[in-house]
């Protein structure tokens, strides 16, 4: 009677601890916003290695990863935040191998390419219903008030998921943060550049925040 | 030629998100245009993303989508408790949708409170 106590309470605090470590952080967004480089950003600042790879070519991430128990210290050091990085395809509304044959693709590659980043886009939608809080990757580069960008954001808040809105490529020119504060004005929107790590300093604190 | 078909919500009200997503997604599958009065739940546009996806083949490339809210509930005072007692009011009737096939529609920009539809050139050889 003793062991089976001793089992109950071992399995509901080990529960109630990987619980805590379970938080599933999502990357989600149009394709080639650049989810992939901050998801390799993050994994490389804290745990010294690389998520995914990356490519000019929209939809190079085609299937959801996982990187799980990412720990990160808050700047003073008293807060230690735990969790499970979830990099998804980006999500688009149409999806034409002709578009890849004008980067040197081969037809054959080209078609396999478009068919696993359908799949790809269909996985992501099915995961949203996972996340416990999501970073939506915007390019700061192109129109924010696009459809798909508007329903996963909105599709978040139905659910009561916290969002931050992450307006990424800020180290380039054509970059327009204000244009991304005014399309989703509600939203806490943070300007970084994932491939240069500029504000990404910035953004792990804001993760302490999203995760309350 | 560029075919719009005009929904009235009426035409979709009684159905079940599963069947205003399927007559949605047919329309435009006949390269139609289809202009909705009101808006999907959320919800449904993210069905809609998902369905649209699983039906990609080599006829049909996806959709372009574009939703314009009558009375959006952003702003202060006055003119906020206006817009949303009327958004409360007409829930998803108010605002109207795009569906573009993407076989004739290049792209769609919403910027914001103005949708602009450009389609594809197709020149015919003679």
């Amino acid at each position: 009677m003793i062991t089976t106590i001793k089992g109950w309470f071992s399995s509901f605090f080990s529960s109630f601890l990987s619980s805590k470590g379970d938080m599933k952080l999502g990357l989600y967004g149009p394709p080639n916003s650049g989810k992939t480089t901050l998801a390799n950003k993050i994994c490389k600042d804290w745990l010294g290695q690389e998520m995914g790879t990356v490519s000019p070519i929209a939809h190079e991430t085609r299937e959801i990863q996982i990187k799980e128990q990412i720990s990160i210290k808050s700047k003073n050091g008293k807060k230690e935040l735990i969790f499970n990085l979830v990099d998804t395809p980006g999500i688009a509304t149409k999806i034409d191998y002709e578009d890849f044959l004008k980067f040197g693709m081969s037809d054959r590659n080209a078609k396999k390419r478009a068919k696993e980043a359908t799949k790809g886009v269909i996985d992501a939608i099915k995961w949203l219903d996972e996340m416990d809080a999501v970073l939506v990757v915007l390019d700061a580069t192109q129109d924010p008030y696009s459809q798909v960008n508007i329903t996963i954001i909105g599709n978040l808040a139905a659910r009561n998921i916290p969002v931050l809105i992450v307006a990424n490529k800020c180290d380039l020119k054509k970059a327009n943060m204000k244009k991304v504060q005014a399309a989703f004005p509600q939203y806490d929107v943070l300007g970084i550049s994932a491939k240069y790590g500029r504000n990404v300093k910035d953004l792990y604190e804001q993760l302490f925040k999203l995760a309350r | 030629m560029v075919t719009l078909q005009i929904i009235p919500y009426a035409e979709i009200e009684s159905l079940t998100s599963v069947g205003r997503i399927r007559k949605l997604l047919n329309i435009a599958k006949q390269n139609k245009i289809v202009l909705l009065q009101g808006r999907l739940s959320k919800d449904e546009e993210t069905e809609l993303i998902k369905t649209t996806m699983e039906e990609i083949n080599k006829e049909f490339k996806g959709i372009e989508l574009a939703v314009l809210d009558s009375f959006k509930t952003e702003g202060s005072g006055f003119d906020k408790m206006k817009n949303e007692f009327f958004s409360f009011l007409l829930g998803n009737r108010a605002g109207f949708t795009v569906i573009g096939p993407a076989s004739i529609v290049k792209s769609i920009k919403k910027n914001p409170n103005k949708i602009e539809l450009l389609t594809k050139d197709k020149r015919s050889r003679k």
